[in-house]
């Protein structure tokens, strides 16, 4: 009557152990399918750079009309998220840090194609570079300016934010720092190849773009192609 | 989370998870250390001892008819029954409410100064005639079966006292239906903590008790405000079993407005936290068996966790906001209000993420059995939503003050 049931604490001790384990267990499945939906959205990615290459060198000037991918920065853009998500919120910093470096390598190789394009059919591509530091104190007004180029993004969907980590050991990444020249000193933005200091906010970026304007009325079509390609 | 944080949350979850787990645990084993202890009928009552019942009252003229009517409607013998009402010094119509009742042999009226309801009780008790000896408040209803049930528990000589299953009376309005829910948890957790033999408090609607508690314990004494608690913790303290009838149902009328909730509540934790340093040596004290390994330390610690996690979200949510307003302050306000588009891709899936939503699920199981053991079906009702949702807002603000009186030495008021 009046003595502690011994015997059930223990097993109850037991199944709360046992369900904190599953616990375990079922986060890090999960936190592993993050990390496979992120690496799939890469592999998308990735192919449809090396399609839109391979299209252009089989090609010549009659490739212009049939590589006008803007859907390919709409993937880029939700790959971003997922990617700076996944590195607050999971546990395989390893993987999620390779995930990152193949991140900036596609973005890397979109700027190059998109170069090509540029020269090859005469358009005029409307892109910007975004350099940023995790590291605490490096970037305070970082939160700011990556709002900005969101609502931007949202404002002119055929706008391309290549947005980098400065800190990111990747050649690649060097290489494009040291092309032009970006100091340590963040935010750090490239417009019209010239590197500018400090945060800027949505009007300073439409001063400095005047060719914003010419983007709006692309959304009805990135939308339709994101679709097809879904 | 800051590495400190990240344990202090695991371990208070898994202390959390254990309770929950502990709890359901009981309830399915279907094993009690008392027989009796509800399911309907049964055999008729061996015998039917008198009980007296005193229904305490201090300036409740409008609900102490409705009180003694639901008395007399009792499925037990008249001549068995000795109801006292005890006037606690009323100032209103109270005392010709309870004298037009005195014309009943089962009743009788005492009146005195005030004192407090404790010193009604004592009255009660000296004057009572019965070998059982309960109470009801003057704004509570019992059920017709409540008592027979109760009776019947008895019959199991050690029992020495039975406590009923309480329920919310007509809820009306959105806060009484999401104590009504909360409630009926109270069924379901007092059945458990009955079979454990481990009830922490003895409710002051219609606990009823051997007489020989008080010949040998002595009367209710004055006790923060929460003199219920106090009284079960001495029966505890003297190894007297307390029991429990989860079908011997009893309504009592609740807060209806959230002030009036917070007060209550905040002299039930205070009293609680009180009472529970008074009868310290009870705690992890091998010798009070499941009461002082699981239940009070249970309520102690779930006061603290319940804080402890407040503060957590609180801080949270402070953070969400600061980030919201340098957003705006980079962006301006968004002209147009954009759904967000839901991806499973950003659901929490953190171990303490998922910890918390399986004690959700058991929460919700445990609501859903309440329901069944005190209106016999597990039917959801849009009151179990709301008490999901609104309850984790509300009842921190009477924790914390409860806490900050008795660390601070304040106390509380009645009414």
């Amino acid at each position: 009557m009046h003595t502690a049931d011994w015997k059930k604490y223990f097993y109850v001790l037991l199944v709360t152990a046992a369900i904190f384990v599953t616990a375990f267990f079922v986060s890090d499945t999960l936190g592993n399918k993050k990390i496979e939906d992120i690496q799939t959205a890469q592999n998308r990615v990735s192919i449809d750079i090396l399609s839109s290459e391979t299209q252009f060198a089989l090609l010549s000037e009659s490739s212009c009309e049939t590589v006008g991918d803007t859907s390919l920065s709409k993937d880029l853009d939700s790959l971003g998220t997922k990617l700076s998500y996944a590195e607050t919120n999971l546990t395989n910093k390893e993987e999620v840090l390779w995930l990152k470096k193949n991140y900036s390598l596609l973005e890397i190789k979109d700027y190059v194609l998109m170069k090509k394009l540029a020269e090859r059919c005469k358009v005029k591509p409307v892109y910007v570079l975004y350099f940023y530091s995790n590291k605490t104190g490096a970037c305070p007004d970082c939160q700011k300016q990556g709002a900005v180029l969101t609502e931007l993004r949202k404002k002119y969907p055929g706008l391309r934010v290549y947005s980098f980590d400065y800190d990111l050991d990747l050649a690649a990444l060097k290489t494009l720092v040291s092309l032009y020249k970006v100091e340590p000193t963040f935010p750090a933005l490239v417009i019209h190849k010239n590197v500018e200091y400090g945060w800027k906010s949505v009007e300073n970026m439409e001063t400095d773009m005047p060719e914003l304007v010419t983007l709006t009325g692309t959304t009805t079509e990135a939308t339709t192609t994101v679709e097809g390609k879904k | 989370m800051s590495g400190f944080i990240l344990i202090a949350t695991n371990i208070l979850l898994f202390v959390t998870l254990y309770a929950q787990v502990l709890l359901l645990f009981t309830f399915f084993e279907k094993k009690s250390v008392f027989s009796n202890t509800g399911g309907g009928g049964g055999e008729p009552l061996k015998k039917h001892p008198i009980v007296t019942i005193i229904v305490p009252v201090w300036n409740e003229e409008k609900t102490l008819g409705g009180t003694i009517n639901s008395l007399l409607a009792l499925d037990y013998p008249k001549d068995k029954l000795d109801i006292l009402i005890v006037d606690d010094g009323s100032t209103d119509n109270t005392r010709q409410v309870a004298n037009a009742f005195k014309s009943n042999s089962s009743v009788r009226v005492f009146s005195k100064t005030n004192g407090g309801k404790h010193t009604a009780v004592n009255l009660g008790i000296s004057k009572a005639k019965g070998e059982f000896i309960g109470c009801l408040d003057a704004d509570s209803f019992v059920d017709k079966d409540a008592l027979t049930r109760i009776v019947r528990c008895f019959e199991d000589e050690q029992v020495m006292a039975v406590t009923p299953a309480i329920k919310v009376h007509t809820p009306e309005n959105i806060l009484q239906q999401m104590q009504s829910v909360e409630y009926n948890m109270g069924i379901f957790l007092r059945k458990v903590y009955g079979s454990m033999n481990a009830i922490h408090v003895a409710p002051g609607p219609f606990s009823i008790f051997r007489k020989e508690v008080f010949d040998k314990l002595g009367g209710y004494v004055k006790a923060h405000n929460t003199e219920d608690m106090e009284f079960a913790m001495r029966m505890h303290k003297n190894h007297y079993p307390i029991a429990n009838v989860y079908d011997s149902y009893v309504y009592t009328v609740t807060p209806k407005t959230v002030k009036a909730l917070y007060k209550q509540r905040l002299r039930w934790v205070y009293g609680f936290l009180e009472n529970a340093i008074d009868y310290r040596s009870m705690i992890f004290n091998k010798k009070h068996g499941n009461l002082g390994m699981f239940t009070l330390p249970a309520a102690v610690i779930s006061i603290f966790a319940a804080l402890f996690f407040t503060g957590l979200a609180i801080s949270r949510i402070i953070t969400g906001i600061m980030k919201r307003i340098v957003e705006i302050q980079a962006v301006g306000i968004p002209m147009h209000f954009e759904w967000p588009h839901f991806d499973w891709f950003f659901v929490n899936t953190s171990e303490t993420a998922v910890v918390v939503y399986a004690l959700s699920l058991s929460t919700v199981f445990v609501i859903l059995v309440g329901k069944k053991l005190s209106e016999g079906n597990m039917k959801p009702h849009m009151s179990m939503v709301y008490f999901f949702l609104f309850y984790g807002i509300i009842a921190p603000a009477w924790l914390f003050k409860a806490v900050y009186n008795v660390a601070l030495n304040k106390k509380t008021t009645w009414r």
